[in-house]
């Protein structure tokens, strides 16, 4: 017996030395992972420091981007991300909605996984696919869309400019179709986070299937709004599609048709040709705004979703017992 | 209009648009698969999997180059990603309560949604920059980066599908939490792990930003990873904006192998999830 005591206590002293051992084997790789994202940062502000001395906030309130003349004012491609995803949300967003609705409360059981994979497959589908079909399909019949136009409407600021097809409508386009999985996916996990009760409650007093989901959606609605969000984050730095279909002009207009340029569009274009640090540091500030802002859009957009999803779980006794979904 | 009916409309009316928003976002999908299908397998032939470009101006040729380095930056990017990836993941379900991991989580989440070009921008500043050259190594890198947040938050929500008996059984028995982990909890979360790593591969194969000042691109053949490489996504990209008419043809085939990558790599994603579900349900 007494032999036995201290061995017994050296064996659970080293059981705990390589219980931290794992601790602090793993916990390296997961450092590793935090400290990627914060060199992220800090690379992208160290090689924009020049750009950010030089220019200052004019680089974000001027819009001649001249990198011959050494000027270089981001206005143009800030107003282009931002008014190519927004329009991209304006035709996604109903389509996404619609999609979730459909897939998570109206269709029959044996049409969900066939659905639930073609929408996946939506987003799978590389970006330079995307932008390949741009240039030979979409843009084409944007063109074609355009030439039909009637002249009276042509007039319109919307609509001017001339019909190249490559511009700000071919490039929302294709952002919507791209953005349309990212955000359904997340709208139908929200939806079925909805208690049944909800429904049950609507169906019982009476209301129809429109309105029953009416009550479901609202319910669901800060989940809804972060699904949308997340949409957009994506929209904001999507690159290739775009790049392809946008024209790389920078230049601001409201119209449909004129070809602009994006943050993402301008670095996937203008990168390698970078010849004076100057301007090679421009870019990076455009690259360092690009990840601040996403950043942004997506931490509040995840906050949405899983304030949603706590306040879920506090407030019903009905567990979320489906099954964690691999998803890409 | 009786007031009933007109509720029952508007019902039939939201139930058709929903129905509806499917189709139509089904549309883009056949449109893109019908093109790049119709187009692509028309200039797909062996040429394309055994031949060099050839220069501007010859017909022919194919991406024997672009193909291999592909491979090179997505092996590249996996050699540096899983194990990053896997740990950190056991770390976040392992610690799943400490406020460490949550950070990780936060992470994880903030870099998966970073945009891939400003990835790319960041690998130009730490891999490029420093030696003045662009390189497999560099594409690697940022591939890699993109992989990691995939793989972790895929390791983590599997480990945590692990029943806690199997984990409580093997301490029970005396093993150490490592001893636990690795040789009963990852295990039986292993087919779901390696699903979440081909999902990850079949993302950043099709992926073409980061790549553009990171590995560049190279006409000619090399292996070297000091050099710069092409890819297949950045070979369709240079194609489809250049002004040649064969160059187009071999861009839509490039994008049908792509494709066909993509597809297979999310097909065996499911085929896999499928064993893992059915050996849960057992």
């Amino acid at each position: 017996m007494t032999a036995q005591a201290p061995g017994r206590k050296r064996s659970s002293r080293s059981l705990a030395a390589t219980d931290l051992g794992f601790r602090l084997g793993t916990g390296v790789f997961a450092t590793a992972l935090i400290l990627i994202v914060v060199a992220i940062g800090y690379e992208l502000a160290r090689q924009s420091m020049l750009s950010i001395q030089k220019f200052g906030l004019n680089f974000w309130r001027t819009d001649v981007w001249d990198p011959v003349a050494g000027q270089f004012g981001a206005l143009p491609f800030i107003w282009g991300t931002l008014y190519s995803s927004i329009l991209a949300l304006i035709i996604s967003t109903p389509i996404a909605l619609g999609i979730a609705v459909f897939i998570s409360e109206l269709c029959p059981d044996w049409l969900k996984q066939p659905l639930v994979f073609l929408t996946e497959l939506l987003a799978a589908i590389p970006s330079i696919v995307y932008g390949l079909w741009g240039i030979f399909v979409l843009v084409p019949a944007v063109r074609a869309f355009e030439t039909s136009l009637p002249a009276v409407l042509r007039q319109l600021p919307l609509f001017s400019g001339p019909p190249v097809g490559v511009g700000m409508l071919a490039a929302a386009l294709i952002l919507a179709v791209m953005v349309v999985p990212f955000s359904s996916s997340v709208a139908r996990e929200v939806l079925k986070s909805v208690p049944g009760a909800q429904r049950e409650g609507a169906y019982a007093l009476g209301a129809t299937r429109f309105e029953a989901i009416r009550a479901a959606l609202f319910y669901a609605r800060t989940g809804i709004v972060g699904a949308v969000m997340l949409g957009f984050g994506r929209a904001l730095g999507e690159t290739m599609a775009v790049t392809m279909v946008i024209g790389s002009t920078p230049k601001i207009s409201v119209s449909l048709f004129a070809p602009q340029d994006t943050m993402a569009g301008v670095l996937a274009s203008q990168f390698t040709e970078a010849d004076t640090e100057l301007y090679l540091s421009a870019l990076v500030e455009i690259g360092l705004v690009l990840f601040v802002i996403t950043l942004i859009v997506n931490s509040l957009s995840r906050l949405l979703i899983w304030s949603m999803a706590r306040s879920e779980r506090s407030s019903t006794t009905v567990v979320a017992a489906e099954p964690v979904e691999v998803t890409a | 209009m009786s007031r009933t009916s007109r509720r029952k409309l508007l019902s039939a009316v939201f139930v058709g648009f929903c129905a509806l928003s499917v189709l139509t976002a089904l549309v883009p999908l056949a449109f893109v698969l019908f093109f790049v299908v119709s187009e692509g397998i028309q200039s797909l032939n062996v040429d394309f999997f055994t031949k060099m470009p050839k220069p501007v101006g010859e017909t022919g040729g194919g991406m024997a180059n672009a193909i291999v380095g592909t491979l090179m930056v997505t092996g590249l990017g996996s050699l540096f990603a899983v194990p990053i990836g896997i740990l950190s993941g056991v770390y976040m379900s392992e610690y799943a309560g400490t406020r460490f991991a949550a950070a990780a989580r936060f992470a994880a989440d903030t870099l998966n949604g970073v945009p891939s070009i400003v990835i790319g921008v960041f690998a130009y500043g730490i891999a490029v920059l420093p030696f003045k050259q662009f390189s497999a190594l560099a594409g690697g890198l940022a591939l890699g980066i993109m992989m990691i947040p995939i793989i972790a938050r895929t390791t983590e929500e599997l480990l945590l599908l692990v029943p806690g008996t199997m984990r409580e059984g093997a301490l029970a028995l005396g093993a150490t939490r490592a001893r636990a982990v690795f040789s009963v909890v990852l295990p039986s979360a292993l087919p779901g792990i390696i699903t979440g790593v081909v999902l990850a591969l079949a993302r950043i194969a099709g992926e073409t930003a980061p790549l553009l000042f990171t590995a560049f691109s190279n006409r000619f053949f090399t292996t070297k990873l000091n050099q710069p490489v092409a890819t297949l996504t950045v070979m369709v990209y240079t194609y489809a904006i250049s002004p040649y008419k064969d160059w187009h043809r071999q861009a839509w085939a490039g994008a049908l192998v792509l494709i066909f990558i993509v597809l297979i790599c999310s097909l065996l994603a499911r085929f896999a999830t499928r064993r893992l579900e059915g050996m849960q349900a057992r």
